[in-house]
């Protein structure tokens, strides 16, 4: 909605206009998760006009990534989106192979959709999790951190690390999975669709809930591919857009799956579109280990791939290898590339230039959540100063990666 | 569609687009267009029956420093309807950093383009509101220029009470 819009419905509605406020909600709102600035232009409770401002976090990514290395880049792609570290992982991973023309082993291949489908789980959980607490549901949203920790420690016995986990390398990822992966999983998700059955029982139908959410920051289908929103956010208004299924990436393509879609495109669709991928989310996972190849996990190739470490300390070659592929880094072919996949809130796409060297010309990254933000003021105009919570939870905007 | 016919089918429509090698881009399609006739351009390929661009995914820009002209401003099209992907390439020069706005076209680019002026400080000509979005309006330089230093430090900013000042800058927006 426009700011006249809203100022035509409010005159509509009453005799008199009333005076203007104008109001700073943030930069640290404690109803807000991530640090963002509204400045609301109020009259009474309904918001006039917004302006969103974001940036406080950022930290110069992309001019950081040319400094270093492309392998140096792995931290730092995980500290993006840190709810969901091992999707951002595998696209970086993902992009700067094409560019180098690396196809990945079967095995690597079936372990980052394993991973990145957790992660994914994990994303979700945290944004609804939050979501329903900052609206009064504190119960649903312990229960769905709950839920998270239990996978958490998926991700660390995969890993080692819960969160800052630099688990995607260049051609390959940095180990195997543990022996009982799938007894793990198993046993996991049990627990972790108990947890969903909870929350979809307390929160699906729960009346305060529902009048929070339904019909609160609605954006069509017209308006939404306009605004360059993708994911959950896009799915909620009934575009089945799906990276996953559009342009099949990894060995999506070998698993069965649906796209849960919304009609309305308010803040009630995209919690209901979420909650549906955790789902299907978990079914990609028990369908990949269910076919799990056995193989090597990295790409046999010395020019890109470090060697084993009793090769650098025992044997000259190792060593010279080692010694060249960290301190020059890897000689990506000269050219470019843009390469998208489904990240927790929507298309993550790493656009890289390189010029040959070992180092990136340039790294871009295209936030989901940015544009989610960038549309944010749209949904917000018209409505409710208690409606900016909900929706603005709704988009999920994730501050590592929305200011990179 | 595959690539080559998208090229093809781009080259028809827009006569002044240029298609790039498909080895160097990894094989994903890439147009070069002047800057005059960009945003009839992207009308045209928003609209036609057969491209279909409906959603500008991304907008950024590279900085070949010691290159003419300097800055490529880069375009990332998709197509939900066909499911296809277009890059689109427009080269500018410093000395007239200025390149048509593509926010009448899809509004995705009214933030894209916000934030490409405040890292490269090109600036896009119709912009409705083309302030710095990461940054703050007392930011010196753009940092993702390849001559701006690595270890810049920044000047420190004098303090402002929000509410004697307006909390919006002025309507011109940051210089």
């Amino acid at each position: 909605m426009s700011e006249p819009a809203v100022r035509t419905a409010l005159a509509r509605d009453r005799h008199e206009p009333g005076e203007i406020m104008a109001i700073q909600m943030g930069p640290s709102h404690p109803a807000s998760h991530g640090t963002i600035k509204f400045n609301l232009k109020l009259d009474g409770e309904t918001i006039v006009d917004v302006d969103v401002e974001i940036g406080y976090l950022h930290r110069g990514f992309e001019k950081m990534c040319e400094q270093f290395t492309w392998n140096h880049c792995f931290p730092y792609a995980d500290r993006l989106n840190y709810a969901s570290p091992l999707l951002n992982n595998v696209a970086f991973a993902l992009a700067v192979e094409k560019l180098a023309g690396i196809e990945v082993p079967e095995r690597t291949q079936y372990i980052r959709v394993i991973c990145g489908e957790i992660s994914r789980i994990c994303d979700h959980l945290t944004c609804l999790g939050m979501g329903a607490s900052e609206i009064g549901a504190i119960s649903a949203g312990f229960y769905m951190i709950e839920a998270r920790e239990v996978l958490y420690d998926l991700v660390e016995a995969i890993t080692g690390a819960r969160l800052t986990v630099t688990y995607g390398r260049l051609g390959g990822v940095m180990k195997d999975l543990p022996e009982d992966m799938a007894e793990r999983c198993r046993a996991a998700f049990v627990q972790v669709r108990r947890i969903l059955a909870d929350c979809e029982r307390l929160l699906v139908r729960n009346r305060i809930f529902v009048d929070r959410m339904v019909g609160v920051g609605v954006m069509g289908r017209d308006e939404a591919i306009s605004w360059g929103l993708t994911g959950p956010l896009l799915r909620a208004t009934g575009e089945p857009y799906d990276v996953r299924k559009a342009h099949p990436y990894l060995v999506y393509d070998r698993f069965d799956f649906e796209v849960p879609t919304g009609t309305r495109g308010d803040n009630y669709d995209r919690f209901m579109v979420r909650m549906a991928e955790m789902q299907q989310s978990m079914r990609i996972v028990e369908q990949a280990l269910a076919q799990l190849p056995d193989g090597p996990i990295r790409v046999d190739d010395p020019r890109f791939v470090l060697p084993p470490k009793d090769q650098v300390y025992n044997s000259i070659e190792g060593l010279m290898n080692h010694f060249k592929l960290v301190i020059e880094g890897q000689k990506i072919p000269a050219g470019e590339v843009y390469v998208a996949t489904e990240g927790g809130n929507g298309e993550l796409g790493f656009y890289l230039v390189s010029d040959g060297s070992g180092r990136p010309y340039r790294v871009r990254v295209r936030p989901p959540c940015f544009y989610g933000m960038a549309a944010l003021g749209d949904m917000l105009r018209g409505a409710m100063v208690a409606d900016v919570i909900t929706t603005f939870g709704q988009i999920n905007m994730i501050g590592g990666e929305c200011d990179r | 569609m595959t690539p080559e016919a998208l090229l093809e089918r781009v080259v028809a429509l827009v006569p002044a687009a240029t298609p790039l090698p498909l080895v160097e881009m990894r094989g994903q399609a890439v147009v070069r267009l002047p800057r005059e006739h960009l945003v009839e351009a992207f009308t045209t390929l928003r609209d036609h029956a057969d491209t279909r661009f409906e959603q500008l995914m991304d907008l950024t820009a590279v900085d070949y420093l010691g290159r003419t002209p300097r800055f490529e401003v880069v375009y990332q099209l998709h197509s939900l309807t066909h499911r296809h992907r277009l890059r689109v390439k427009v080269s500018v020069d410093e000395a007239d950093a200025e390149v048509p706005t593509a926010s009448g076209v899809w509004r995705s680019a009214l933030w894209a383009e916000r934030e490409c002026f405040d890292m490269f400080g090109i600036r896009f000509a119709g912009h409705p509101d083309l302030r710095r979005l990461l940054l703050y309006a007392g930011f010196e330089g753009h940092p993702l220029r390849k001559d701006y230093p690595l270890m810049q430090r920044q000047p420190l900013v004098p303090e402002r009470d929000p509410i004697t000042q307006p909390w919006l800058p002025p309507a011109g927006g940051a210089r």
